[in-house]
Parts: C-alpha cells; structure tokens; sequence
C-alpha cells in the first residue's frame, strides 16, 4: 500500500495537524511503513466474524437519570488558556 | 533510619515497620524524597516530586494510625505514572500539550489509593500519552535503567518501572495498553501487572485507547502487587466500563500450591525467532513451577503475529478519537496569536504533540476515514475477535499461559528510536493480552549479561487471583526480584 505525500497532507488535515513542507516526505515514508506493517491483516480470513469493541463485550451500563453533579464551571475552568464570563475564547469565527 | 533498605525495601517490609511504630510515615516519606532528589538527576524516573503534599499526606497517616485507623497501605510512600489526573499536582502525560496542566480532580485510582493511606511522592516520566515503548518520547526527554543508565527502561510506564528498581518508592501505578506496564517490568527487573479490562477504573486516566487502557501495580514482589491491587480496583460509577465483578482478598489468594496447575505454552512464543539467552531464563522459570505442582501444556496462538498490525491499527484509531479532544480551547497548549479557528487547532496540535504521538493520530485518522474504515478498523476489530477466541481455547487446556514479557534485555537509548517498527516488536508477547482483555503479570526471571528479563504469565479474564498466586510461589523460590540494581546504593 503506497500513500502519496499529498494522502499524507489530507489525512493531517483532518486530523488538525500541520506537517512543514521539509518534513513530509519523511513523515510519508514511515507512514507508509506502518501502513505496509498493518497489512498484514488482510490475510486474516474473517468472513462472518463480528467485529469486537470491547474485550468483554460488555453492554453499556446506564445509570439513573439523577442529577448527581453540582455545576463547578469556575473550577473546571481553571485548566482552560482563555475565558470570560464562563466562556471559552476562540479567534473569531464569524465576521 | 531502622533496618529498612530503601534501595531493596518492599511496601509489605515497610508496612511492617510502619505498624511495628520502628519508623513514622513522615520520617519514611523524607528519606524516600531525599533518595529522589539525591538519584533522579540520574534517572529523570520523576518529573514532577510533591514534597510538600507528600509530608503533608505522611503526617496524616500517622495520625490516622496513631488514632488507630488507616486503609491497607497506610503510610506507605508511592509514585504515580504521570497519566493520572492528580487534583492540584502538575499531570503532564510527559507531553508539551500537558505541560501546565493541572487537573482539578483526582482519578479513581489515585482517591483510592490515597484512601488507602498512600503518600503520593510525585509523578513519574513515561513516553508522551503512553505511546511508546522506550520513554523516549517523553517531552522531558528519556528515563534511564537503573541497572545501566545509558539503556532505556522501557515504556511506556518507563518512569515508574526506573523508580521501583532503584527504590526511589515502594510502589508505584503504571498503565497498559499493549505492554507498558510488562515491557518496562521485565527491563527494569521489578514485578508488573496488568489486570484484566475492566477490573480498575479507567476514570481520570488520560485516555490513549479506551478499548485497551488498564491501570496497575508495579511493585518489587507479587505480595505487594496484591496489597496494590486490592487498593486499586472496583467497579466505579464514572467508567461505565468497570467491571461490576466480585473482588476477592488478592493477598489471602496468595496462599496455596500450584498441584494440578496447568500453564500452557503457545508455540508461538517460543519460536527460532525468540533470542536463546531468554529463552532459557523462561524455561529455567518454568521449572520453578514445575517444581511447584504445575504441568506444562503446548498450546497454540496462531493469530499472535497478527496481533501487531490489529493493535497497531486499533490503538492509533481510537487514540485519534481521544486525542481530539486537545484543541488548544479547554485546556492544554495553546499556540500564540491564532489567525483563524483552524490555525488554532492545528498549530496548537502540531506544536503540542510529538512526533509519535502525531503519528499514530496520522494513521488511526486514516483507518477510521472514508473509503478506509472497513479495510483497516472493522478488519482488525473482526481479527481482535479471532484472537480473544484464540486464548478462549487455549484456556481449555490450560489455567494459566507462560512466555516472556519482552523479546530481549534493555536497549541502548537511541538504539531503536528512529525506526518506529523495530520499536513496535518490543510488544510482541503482550499487546495481544490487552486485545482479548485478559491479565498478564510479569515477574523478575534472571539477569542476562548484567540485564533483567522477565517472565509473562497470563490468566483468564478476572482471575487476577490465579496469577498472583503463581508468580508469588514463583517468587518464595526464586531471589530474581529481589536483585537491585547497583546504582541503588549510590546515595
């Protein structure tokens, strides 16, 4: 399985990443390495089996629909670069 | 200081000590932090040490005894793998997306351990958010081996198994998600556990692959581990994915013989491919049990080869969904001077993460991608379920499966790091136990050249309890993991 620089760009977009122009090439060539690692996986035949998500395949638990947290915005936001009134900033989004 | 060896002491030695009033937990807890500043410029085992807060803790552990109360570990001085969200204390994830993170609430494990009477001495480095095999890509650069400072200790939990070996704590958490808890075990010597998905909570560790995370004891011998796990685990209401399973007294599982115990051996992990020198400290392991009671059984794991590219294309993906959560808004790195909202994003990501960390989100995003997801994703979800049956029968013949942890001995640092798959191999022998969920334990086997090498046993799901019981006969009659280091005796 062969990716092209350009592959490698569009999948860093979506991942929100910014790979430098001198670095893609290098960030291509181990991609596709681990790519050609993963192939192996193709010649597991796996006709009829059920993917597995969880080791158990354990059924979501659910809880009571109880509120059972007290609102702790201001502490919970103490982590946070920048905020006002509650809110987290961002640049401008719309003009 | 009473006859306490703090470069080979145990959390049970020190426990007794504790309760013996031979030592308080304010004088144990200062000479263990006067190790750590006296050995860690060494080692880098520890990023962050909490002097203040760890005598703080100390002290009320000694009231606590001294009014006659106190959990199991009460006193006992303890390392966090930096993973663990710790309310007030610095949690990096030894990444510079964490650099200045600190969280306003515990994890489960960390309030239950401090429950317990634990002193939290600091956090411990590991490879950035736990993607590593060497701690090497720790953003504050690599931990060294104690028993050969220019080797790695493993990783990820790198940090955590360095500060055990050199008796910087008595205990310390790790975390496991394809073998770093085992790896760095078996490279730094000290006994490692992973217990089955599920049976510790998953709440307020930095998620790197939800499916597969699980947190546990790296201690000196398997009776500690035990105390440690004890401690640990239990269902928890904040992750729906602990498990509501009974726990049981892991110490008092600890009694007993090994007579009609069958461990198998899957041909797999002992194939021309595994180095002579280990294969021989593991098959002069297995005639330790054997001398025990137990009957070695051939058993057969076609898929384990497999299992690399499904975990390394299982991992990735949902480490990309976890890891999307760091975009420079709610907390973590922030770039400066945005221009736009997605100049935000992937700069703050960019110069947040690591160059491994980037790029196993690189290709978990392009396993879970359009045009991709069924011939990557659902592909090793459907293998990951060929190999958790692959143990299911294996467990028919045998209650316990015996390997080694790691295919060698500690590596030089650097020896590996520019080639992300010889890195990949290092996990061989554990990762497909965090894809089937079972417990693994790694035990101290032997030195080669100088270097520890350890002995994976691996259990059926929840029975933690067999597991411990093996490796502590194992230990009654070895003296592997009592070996240290000699730097340990430096101070």
């Amino acid at each position: 399985m062969s990716v092209t620089a350009s592959d490698v760009a569009q999948v860093a977009l979506l991942a929100r990443l910014t790979i430098p122009d001198d670095r893609i090439d290098e960030v291509t060539d181990r991609f596709t390495r681990v790519l050609d690692l993963v192939a192996e996986l193709q010649q597991v035949d796996t006709d009829g089996v059920l993917p597995m998500s969880n080791p158990h395949d354990m059924e979501q638990r659910l809880r009571a629909d109880e509120v059972t947290e007290v609102n702790e915005r201001d502490h919970l936001q103490q982590p946070a670069p920048a905020v006002e009134d509650g809110y987290f900033l961002v640049p401008k989004v719309i003009d | 200081m009473p006859d306490i060896n703090l470069a080979t002491a145990t959390a049970a030695e020190v426990l007794g000590a504790l309760n013996n009033r031979d030592i308080s937990s304010v004088e144990l807890t200062q000479a263990y932090l006067s190790r750590v500043d006296a050995l860690n410029g060494h080692l880098n085992a520890v990023i962050t040490v909490d002097h203040e807060g760890a005598l703080t803790a100390a002290k009320d552990a000694d009231d606590a005894r001294h009014r006659g109360e106190g959990g199991i570990l009460n006193g006992v001085p303890l390392l966090h793998k930096d993973i663990f969200c710790t309310s007030g204390l610095r949690t990096t994830c030894a990444s510079r997306m964490l650099e200045n993170f600190t969280p306003p609430y515990d994890a489960t494990v960390v309030s239950k351990l401090k429950a317990a009477g634990a002193v939290t001495l600091g956090k411990t480095n590991m490879d950035e958010f736990a993607m590593g095999s060497s701690n090497e890509t720790s953003y504050f650069g690599p931990a060294h081996n104690p028993w050969d400072l220019s080797c790695v200790p493993g990783g990820s939990s790198g940090g955590s198994a360095a500060a055990v070996a050199a008796g910087l704590a008595p205990l310390s958490t790790g975390t496991d998600t394809g073998g770093s808890i085992r790896q760095p075990a078996s490279l730094c010597g000290i006994t490692g556990l992973k217990p089955t998905y599920g049976r510790v909570s998953r709440f307020g560790i930095i998620a790197f692959a939800s499916s597969l995370d699980q947190a546990g004891p790296m201690t000196r011998t398997v009776e500690d581990a035990a105390l440690m796990l004890n401690a640990m685990c239990g269902l928890d209401p904040h992750d729906s994915t602990s498990a509501d399973m009974p726990v049981p007294n892991f110490h008092d599982a600890l009694r007993g013989d090994l007579k009609g115990l069958r461990i198998g051996l899957p041909k797999q992990y002992f194939s021309e491919l595994l180095d002579v020198r280990v294969a021989n400290r593991i098959q002069d392991a297995l005639k330790e049990l054997e001398a025990e009671g137990a009957t070695l059984v051939d058993v057969d794991l076609p898929h384990t080869q497999e299992g690399i590219a499904t975990y390394y294309v299982i991992a990735p993906a949902e480490a990309s969904a976890n890891l999307a959560r760091y975009d420079g808004v709610r907390f973590g790195h922030r770039c400066d001077d945005p221009t736009d909202l997605m100049d935000l994003y992937a700069r703050s990501r960019s110069e947040g993460f690591g160059s491994e960390v980037q790029r196993r989100i690189l290709v978990g995003t392009y396993a879970l991608s359009a045009g991709f997801y069924d011939a990557y994703f659902k592909k090793a979800q459907q293998v990951r379920r060929i190999i958790s049956n692959d143990f299911k029968q294996a467990f028919d013949q045998c209650d316990l499966i015996a390997g080694p942890s790691a295919p060698g001995v500690a590596f030089s640092v650097g020896a590996k790091s520019h080639d992300p798959i010889a890195m990949y191999m290092e996990d061989v022998y554990t990762l497909s136990v965090n894809l089937a969920g079972l417990p693994g334990l790694s035990l101290p086997a032997g030195l080669i050249n100088g270097l520890p090498i350890g002995l994976q046993l691996i259990g059926r799901a929840f029975d933690e309890a067999t597991l411990l019981k093996a490796g502590h006969r194992f230990q009654l009659r070895t003296d592997h993991h009592r070996l240290a280091p000699p730097f340990g005796e430096i101070s």
